[in-house]
């Protein structure tokens, strides 16, 4: 039996500071979805919201939240929160629910308004919460976990800063073309090395923002498609697996990792084997692929991606990058939409941009970043605790 | 010797003597590490354990990497003294326990001598100092060749 699901409209408001109500975000892009799938809003039988922590209740119900602002019309629900990988579990959860024939059309919604600055946890006094003790114990951030791959990297494998800043570069290049990224700018070298150090050896322009954003997909079941005439992009696998014990690699927020005395550690290490599980789903391999959108919360950490997605050999990302072939134009094309260099994190959207990328590429729709004969493509990204996240989608 | 009253920042996760070790816990059936300590049930798929010894991990082990930080961490980071200072966070890798720890680098150890691969022991330091008490915390230093 074929799992694909079609993805018959995308839709996104431009990411940014906007500091208005991220509802009014996810509206905007909910009605670009629709008209670009051409349905209405009573077509939608199910609404998946992939939540923000970061507005209340209503982020916490955001399937709820979108379907009260757009009408209620008594659709079915549901709200999702993984971290950053929520959109992807938004995304997973409509293509479940079509493919048991619980509906046949679901919009798939995340968007985020978000604080300045480093993400905190919450608030009190929080003794049995490893994100809250990671701060006290040792101020452990986000970005010490970027930092401390990037530093392995160039230890193990003879990374530069000049790899990390090219990256940058290079993803601030296609950003510049992409109307709904953030960031429209195009760096120097150098202006990213000259840029100020916060961990070590990761600069500001190498580590993402937080944004304002919103992403929607509509999928529906690949008969509806046909019924409409459409001859959709599929979405032809989404990954949402655990690690497998031990966990060897560090996640964050956790200040260890699994000890493996007892079990030897797993053939593929966690985000390989998401990617594997994608492939493995849509009979698929990283030879089929024409392009990927990687969660390069800092620059370095998409070279971590290159081998976690086999798109080369471990330890060989610096070359990969160094021959261009990331680059549009390139043999594999890595961050078309200009990743969250150009974007800046908005976290439950953000799984969801991805895969309107790839739409986009696979209709030929991308304009000026366009991806020559793009066939397939796949998105990874990672939330907390061993939350990650890949999906497939092809012609 | 100072005479500020020291306390941990964090009850029964380090000793505090002159070889100062973690504490960690371990699966009395299958064997496994764990630290923080594991005390209800083994993260072990396979392995339906809930006993656990209390037991010390092993103080040396081998950095597996590292960052400076610049930039003051939001609450509930604390500041050692009025001004921020950046610090090191550095992972070791513990041969015996197959396990990689976090810590900050210990106040007189340099960061510029890092590298992966090299030996770190465990020391306990200051990490802020609060109401006339020092909180105490585990650091990692390159150990003394």
């Amino acid at each position: 039996m074929s799992h694909d699901v079609a993805i018959l409209g995308v839709g996104m408001h431009q990411w940014g500071k906007w500091g208005k109500n991220f509802v009014e975000y996810g509206l905007k892009a909910t009605q670009d979805a629709l008209k670009d799938a051409g349905l209405e809003w009573r077509d939608i039988q199910l609404i998946a919201g992939a939540e923000t922590v970061r507005n209340g209740y209503p982020g916490y119900v955001a399937g709820a939240t979108f379907a009260e602002a757009m009408g209620w019309t008594g659709a079915r629900i549901s709200s999702s929160y993984a971290a950053c990988a929520s959109g992807a579990q938004a995304i997973n959860d409509a293509r479940a629910q079509i493919l048991a024939g619980f509906c046949d059309v679901a919009l798939v919604i995340g968007a985020d308004t978000t604080p300045k600055g480093f993400l905190a946890p919450n608030a009190g006094e929080r003794w049995n919460d490893p994100d809250w003790l990671r701060f006290r114990l040792m101020g452990c951030t986000n970005p010490t976990y970027f930092a401390l791959a990037a530093r392995r990297r160039m230890d193990v494998y003879g990374a530069t800063e000049e790899d990390f800043a090219a990256v940058k570069v290079k993803n601030a290049r296609h950003g510049m073309a992409n109307p709904y990224a953030r960031y429209h700018k195009e760096f120097t070298l150098q202006q990213v090395l000259e840029s100020p150090m916060v961990a070590d050896p990761l600069r500001l322009f190498e580590i993402c923002a937080t944004s304002d954003g919103a992403a929607a997909v509509i999928l529906t079941s690949m008969e509806f498609a046909k019924s409409r005439n459409v001859d959709p992009v599929k979405v032809r696998a989404v990954a949402t697996t655990t690690p497998t014990f031990p966990c060897t690699t560090l996640e964050m927020p956790n200040i260890s990792t699994d000890s493996a005395v007892a079990v030897s550690e797993p053939t593929r290490p966690f985000k390989a084997s998401i990617a594997h599980d994608a492939y493995e789903e849509a009979g698929l391999g990283p030879d089929d692929m024409s392009l990927a959108e990687v969660y390069d919360l800092s620059s370095a950490l998409e070279l971590d991606w290159y081998e976690n997605l086999g798109l080369c050999a471990e330890g060989e990302a610096e070359k990969l990058l160094r021959d261009g072939d990331t680059r549009i134009g390139g043999r594999i094309p890595v961050n078309t939409s200009g990743g969250l260099a150009s974007f800046g994190e908005a976290v439950p959207a953000q799984a969801v941009a991805q895969v309107c990328e790839l739409t986009w590429q696979l209709r030929g729709d991308a304009g000026d970043r366009q991806v020559k004969g793009a066939t397939a493509g796949i998105t990874a990204n990672i939330g907390l605790f061993g939350h990650g996240s890949s999906v497939i989608c092809s012609k | 010797m100072s005479t500020t009253p020291t306390a941990p920042v964090i009850e029964d996760w380090f000793s505090h003597d002159p070889e100062p070790h973690l504490i960690g816990t371990r699966c009395k059936q299958c064997a496994t590490y764990y630290f923080p300590k594991q005390t209800s049930f083994c993260r072990n798929p396979d392995c339906f354990s809930s006993d656990f010894d209390e037991v010390p991990l092993s103080r040396t082990g081998k950095v597996w990497s590292y960052t400076k930080h610049f930039y003051q961490p939001p609450e509930p980071f604390i500041t050692d003294g009025e001004e921020f200072e950046p610090y090191t966070i550095v992972g070791v890798e513990l041969e015996a326990e197959k396990m990689m720890v976090l810590g900050q680098l210990a106040a007189d150890a340099s960061f510029e001598d890092l590298k992966a691969g090299i030996e770190m022991e465990l020391v306990i330091e200051k990490l802020y100092h609060r109401d006339g008490t020092d909180y105490m915390i585990w650091k990692w230093k390159p150990t003394a060749s």
